[in-house]
């Protein structure tokens, strides 16, 4: 689960991480009290969890009160990459002298969280570790340790940072260490890190991705995750237990095992057809349970037909195929279905869908050419 | 031979007198796995799924027993506990079924277990198996059959796949074992290609990886600079798109890193033969027979 940057800069405070004193505005009014609180010029900052907010005109300066309202007027309600802009942060103007990265993320080759930082602040650390990977210094650090005040020090140095900054920098560094370890997150980030006009550190922007694994013993973070952000699709795939991504293709897929559903999205591309979504009802799913999934994957209109591959081990063929019908009950469709099931009760699952006049397949292959054929007849009628 | 598990085996089950504990210490038994303890704590000095004793302490258990396995089907806030639990009893194999443990804990556990004797298999694994001998795990042993072909795979469901394709077309298994899908985890593909390589029943190799991480690509590393058994191949994940986390918590493209196209061009590179899908895998396996 990703926050925002004004939910990431709140808690970076709290681990005394210098951050301005901004405020989020829901409307230009506010946006314009928030400026005259302030005082002196403001940037307006679109909330969206999407990178490249700037580029896409959703962050602005702001010199009086007046221009705060009329450019947040602006922000407000645009399309960044997809998503609405329905908050923006109002932070004070700073003084920026330099940009500095800092950021934590899991190396899951070392088995270590790796600190990374850079004097090519402000950029996409992305496109600093393509091309110039020289400026990136990472440093991994022991889980039993934690990160050392020598070990901050050694990477400011190695920045190029003023001496007179090492300290301020390795409380930082050690800080968003605390932070990362403390809300369970795989990915911590200041970008940029600026050095003021005064010299002092400042974190301008911030960025947090939980592990969403460890969401139930962060009750305060959980809360924080913003609706608005999720289709609801997503939503109900999250609520029912549901892992599921939305692609672009024609083929809607229902599968058991994140891996098996990966490669039926894989045989679908080899077949000729495009894959509607990545969709894993887990494992032991009952009826309900396929039957949410149906109802999220025919809610998409590309959907031209939709393939189920279900390999029983703990879930059982009968309680799929009861759940399939269960739906269609709920769900009046004329999309075509192709129907693999395998393993435990899968013959008892297939004499259920017999009935319901679906296709079934003996083998993955088979299943895919079926559905790709199915999707380009429903293509052509439509 | 066969490696991990087989006839030696003696299984304690952690979690036992659970919904899912139960159930598949059940499965297992029927298999004719020996399970030989139980721990639930709070329920020690009674007995689960039959005949087989229930300790409160996995000390106890092994004290008892010799037990020299453990499987754990504790939810994910007490998974990490059990793991540590059962190295700190000198388990020399664990085998952690549980999804959904905090990658974090998985990371100061692994730290744990490197300074001791204990294996970990998984977590959010299937667990493995040596057919005819020993089910430690939660896959459907019927579709197994004992042969010279070993598997070592990131996923559940497509490993059932692909054994289930390789014994239709008579192709036995010599143990298969999954290693499960999270980013941290206690046993690589290297290590199980070294066990495979290393042991005389097992003759060819199906390795199945997935999106995310670069663990085929050490994998890769090691087939073409110390492997001599023939490995065959499938990455699941070719048409998934970056930035999105694929159900298992590894299986994600970031950064640029962890791409299908990545794993098998390196995986080519070493002279592995990679399947462009799961039924592929049993035709290529069984021409090299």
């Amino acid at each position: 689960m990703k926050l925002q940057e004004f939910q990431a800069k709140r808690i970076f405070g709290q681990y005394k991480i210098p951050v301005p004193q901004g405020e989020v505005a829901e409307t230009p009014e506010e946006a314009r009290d928030i400026a005259k609180r302030l005082g002196g010029p403001v940037v307006v900052k679109s909330q969206v969890l999407v990178g490249g907010r700037g580029k896409a005109g959703g962050i602005k300066l702001a010199r009086t009160p007046d221009e705060a309202e009329q450019v947040a007027a602006r922000i407000l309600g645009m399309d960044i990459k997809g998503l609405t802009v329905r908050k923006v942060l109002i932070d004070p103007a700073a003084d920026i002298k330099t940009e500095l990265y800092l950021g934590m993320v899991l190396d899951r080759a070392r088995r270590r969280v790796v600190v990374m930082a850079s004097s090519a602040g402000g950029m996409d650390i992305e496109e600093v570790a393509a091309t110039t990977p020289e400026k990136i210094i990472t440093v991994a650090v022991d889980p039993c340790l934690g990160l050392r005040e020598y070990q901050a020090r050694n990477i400011g140095v190695n920045i190029g940072l003023p001496r007179e900054l090492l300290g301020k920098f390795a409380q930082i560094c050690q800080g968003l260490y605390n932070c990362y370890m403390e809300t369970d997150a795989s990915l911590a980030e200041i970008n940029p890190l600026a050095i003021l006009g005064d010299g002092a550190l400042m974190a301008l922007d911030g960025k947090i991705v939980l592990d969403d694994s460890a969401l139930f013993r962060h009750p305060d973070l959980a809360a924080m995750r913003d609706e608005d952000e999720e289709t609801p699709e997503e939503r109900e795939a999250r609520l029912n237990g549901l892992s599921y991504v939305k692609l672009d293709g024609q083929i809607g897929c229902m599968v058991n095992g994140a891996g098996l559903a990966m490669a039926t999205m894989d045989i679908i591309k080899l077949y000729g057809g495009e894959p509607a979504n990545f969709l894993d009802v887990g494992g032991g799913a009952k009826a309900d349970k396929v039957a949410a999934a149906l109802r999220i994957i025919l809610s998409d209109p590309n959907v031209k037909a939709v393939m189920f591959n279900i390999f029983g081990g703990i879930t059982r063929g009968d309680e799929v195929a009861h759940g399939i019908l269960q739906a269609l009950d709920e769900v009046k469709t004329d999309v075509p279905m192709v129907v693999r099931l395998v393993g435990t009760n899968a013959e008892e699952g297939r004499a259920i869908l017999a009935s319901a006049k679906m296709a079934t397949a003996e083998t993955l292959a088979e299943a895919a050419e079926k559905a790709v054929a199915a999707a380009r007849a429903e293509g052509r009628a439509a | 031979m066969s490696i991990l598990v087989g006839k030696d085996t003696r299984l304690l089950v952690q979690g036992i007198t659970g919904r899912e504990g139960s159930f598949h210490t059940e499965q297992m038994i029927d298999y004719g796995t020996n399970v030989v303890a139980g721990t639930s704590p709070g329920k020690g000095g009674g007995w689960a799924v039959g005949n087989v004793p229930v300790f409160d302490t996995v000390a106890e258990a092994v004290q008892a027993t010799g037990a020299n396995t453990s499987i754990i089907y504790v939810p994910a806030r007490g998974a990490p506990d059990a793991i540590l639990e059962a190295a700190d009893a000198g388990v020399d194999l664990i085998i952690c079924i549980t999804e959904g443990i905090p990658a974090l804990d998985m990371l100061r556990v692994r730290a744990h277990l490197d300074g001791s004797k204990s294996r970990l298999i998984g977590p959010n694994c299937p667990g493995l198996i040596t057919p005819g001998e020993a089910k430690v795990g939660i896959m459907p042993g019927y579709i197994h059959t004992r042969g010279k072909v070993g598997l070592v795979s990131r996923s559940g469901t497509l490993t059932y796949e692909v054994v289930y394709a390789l014994t239709l077309r008579g192709i036995g298994q010599s143990t298969a074992v999954g290693i499960g899908g999270d980013p941290i985890n206690g046993t690589s593909f290297v290590d199980v290609l070294r066990m495979f390589e290393q042991d005389p029943e097992t003759r060819q190799v199906v390795m199945i990886g997935e999106i995310g991480g670069t663990d085929e690509e050490q994998a890769a590393a090691f087939i073409g600079s110390q492997m001599t058994k023939p490995v065959t191949a499938f990455i699941a994940g070719q048409t998934a798109p970056p930035g999105k986390r694929m159900g298992h918590a590894g299986a994600i493209i970031s950064g640029g890193k962890g791409t299908a196209a990545d794993k098998i061009s390196a995986l080519q590179a070493a002279g592995v033969r990679v399947a462009r899908h799961p039924g592929e895998i049993a035709e290529m396996v069984g021409e090299l027979l």
